[in-house]
């Protein structure tokens, strides 16, 4: 049996109306994204590749390459223009967009985790940070108050945020105790895949570094496959044993991160990991 | 409204029961729509009626369209048959549907439309409840965007309802909700059940009687169709609660007209300022009293 969980082939994604002309005249030889033609932007462009069950897959490049638009279309946030992707589910095969809007939607309360940069996006500031938990538990059919209130709890201890912050409104803490609690409720229901889009990104230093940590732990606790979308490199570094390079819609480059790292092929690639060191 | 005005139903054009038979046609259609989809809120044209929207226009236009010659009418208002607004009501229907019967006696009507209450004694299969419904959707509490709500019911995703009772709990120990207490129609569609108290949601379940729902302004008509599970949206581990009427001392208070201890029961102060509580169906306890009286004059 293969331990693949993800696998993507041609992921396109273009804004605008697009053209026949739009591909080939943008991507990193062009050096942009945004078609002379007809002005649509071509976000996405043919991404491919597969993902492990456990592993921690990263995808770095400039703003605007294209990372967030690639993960928001794996989780149903945004339709893509072309390309599918098959996810492996205990034993399933589900082809993600060709599934109707009901089962994509199930896919994404009970399988799939999503951590935004934007707290906003990911939290109900309307609820408690605990409500915030209980509404993914009560979207995956678990209407126990008492067992929510249990898992949620657990979830928060895991995440270490204080145990009194739990029946509290989330929009009263830090960034960085919001990026707890959003973990906590992307991972109580235990999906084994996890979206990560700039998770520490704006945060003190050492925050960043006891998120991450924490990010790790996690993935190596309950093996949750990951996909972690960021500019830094640091954060490669640290989390991810594979990694995409993206360039104006493109992978630049595809490889375990040690490689990339110390090998870098693509000029780009090149010129990022200089500007690193 | 003089009742002994004679309607010169020629002259004024209008037809049985007020609405032309186009309108008439429109809501059964809608009724027969909403009995198929329990629970589903049911779009339909609803007409202007010659009072204000919010007086009940929804549950108006389906007992006109409903009603014939062999019905006859109970109107009931938060519980009582001579309210002012429940008097205007069955004034109207008498004005417009001549050879129309009303009563006060749940057991007479065939046809009852009311608002606030369902009555105390069980309805039956050859009754049909009106309910007169101000807001129809439960979800909009938790969404303002009605294509997203339209989306939540067709695939019964109630989880944010749900946790709006969980965010109660936690805050009050309680579910807070008194009124418009939001329930299950046949395990799919969750319906606003229009402001009756907790105490009649469980009549909704298993009915023997059609109920009907109409909301005038927001042009919707619902159905719990007989002998359908009806069930209040819970959590597992917190069973639904109506309210239970007892004293400081735990002791369930009684009506203080007819004595009775099974029903619904208003709070009112008297003129000394002591709170006295009675039954809210004011039929009910009429024929409680009845009933007392009775056996006193037997024994
Ligand atoms: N809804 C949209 N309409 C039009 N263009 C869009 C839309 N969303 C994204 N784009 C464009 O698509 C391209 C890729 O955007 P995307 O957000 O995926 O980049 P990113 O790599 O995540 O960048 P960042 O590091 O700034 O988050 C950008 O040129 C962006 O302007
Ligand atoms: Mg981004
Ligand atoms: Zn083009
Ligand atoms: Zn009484």
């Amino acid at each position: 049996m293969s331990n693949r969980i993800l696998e993507v082939c041609g992921l396109s994604r273009i804004y605008g109306s697009g053209c026949p002309l739009c591909v080939e005249s943008t991507g990193p030889e062009n050096d942009t994204n945004i078609c002379p033609h007809c002005g649509s932007v071509v976000a996405v462009h043919g991404v491919s590749f597969d993902l492990f069950r456990g592993e921690i897959l990263g995808i770095i490049g400039e703003s605007g390459s294209g990372k967030s638009s690639t993960v928001k279309m794996l989780y149903f946030d945004d339709t893509p223009t072309a390309g599918e992707a098959v996810f492996f589910d205990n034993g399933e095969r589900h082809e993600l967009f060709r599934q109707n809007a009901a089962q994509q939607r199930s896919l994404r309360n009970k399988r799939f985790g999503m951590v935004y940069q934007n707290p906003h996006l990911g939290l109900n500031f309307q609820v408690s940070a605990g409500g915030n938990i209980a509404e993914r538990l009560l979207m995956s059919d678990l209407a126990h108050y008492g067992e929510i209130r249990r898992r949620a709890q657990e979830l928060l201890l895991r995440t270490e945020v204080l145990p009194e912050r739990m029946d509290q409104n989330p929009k009263t803490f830090s960034g960085g105790m919001q990026q707890r609690v959003q973990i906590a409720k992307a991972l109580v229901t235990r999906p084994p895949l996890l979206f990560l889009d700039e998770v520490t990104t704006g945060l003190d230093l050492s925050v960043q570094a006891a998120i991450l940590d924490l990010i790790l732990e996690i993935q190596q606790e309950l093996n949750t496959a990951m996909i972690v979308v960021t500019h830094d490199l640091g954060v490669i570094r640290l989390l991810a044993g594979r990694t995409l390079v993206m360039k104006h819609g493109r992978v630049v480059e595809a490889g375990l991160t040690d490689q990339i790292l110390e090998d870098p092929q693509h000029a780009y690639t090149q010129r990022l990991v200089a500007s690193s060191l | 409204m003089n009742i002994h005005y004679e309607f010169p139903l020629e002259e004024a054009g209008y037809a049985f029961g007020f609405l032309d038979e186009y309108a008439k046609k429109e809501v059964r259609r809608t009724i027969l729509k909403a009995i198929c989809i329990p629970g589903y809120q049911t779009p339909y044209a609803s007409r202007e009626m010659p009072m204000g929207r919010g007086f009940g226009t929804g549950g108006l236009q389906l007992t006109l369209s409903l009603i014939g010659t062999n019905d006859t009418l109970k109107v009931i208002d938060q519980g009582s048959d001579d309210s002012v607004n429940a008097v205007n009501m069955r004034q109207f229907v008498q004005l417009t549907c001549p050879g129309v019967e009303v009563t006060e006696k749940l057991e007479e009507a065939t046809l009852i439309q009311s608002r606030h209450r369902i009555p105390e004694i069980a309805l039956t299969e050859t009754q049909v409840l009106v309910l007169q419904v101000p807001y129809p959707d439960p979800l909009v509490v938790v969404e303002s965007s009605e294509a997203r709500r339209k989306i939540m019911h067709a695939e019964a995703d109630y989880s944010r309802l749900l946790v709006k009772l969980y965010e109660d709990i936690v805050h009050f120990n309680e579910i807070t909700i008194s009124h418009r207490y939001p329930t299950r129609i046949n395990r799919h569609y969750v319906i606003d059940p229009s402001p009756i108290p907790r105490w009649d949601v469980p009549k909704l379940n298993q009915s023997p009687a059609l109920i009907l729902f109409g909301a005038g302004r927001e042009k919707k008509i619902y159905a719990v169709p007989p002998y359908t599970v009806a069930e209040p949206l819970v959590f597992d581990d917190l069973p639904f609660r109506v309210e239970d009427f007892r004293d400081e001392h735990g002791q369930r208070r009684a009506c203080t007209r007819c004595g009775a201890t099974n029903s619904f029961l208003d709070e009112y102060s008297d003129d000394n300022n002591i709170k006295i509580y009675q039954c809210s169906d004011s039929a009910y306890c009429d024929g409680q009293l009845a009933q007392h009286q009775q056996r006193e004059g037997k024994a």
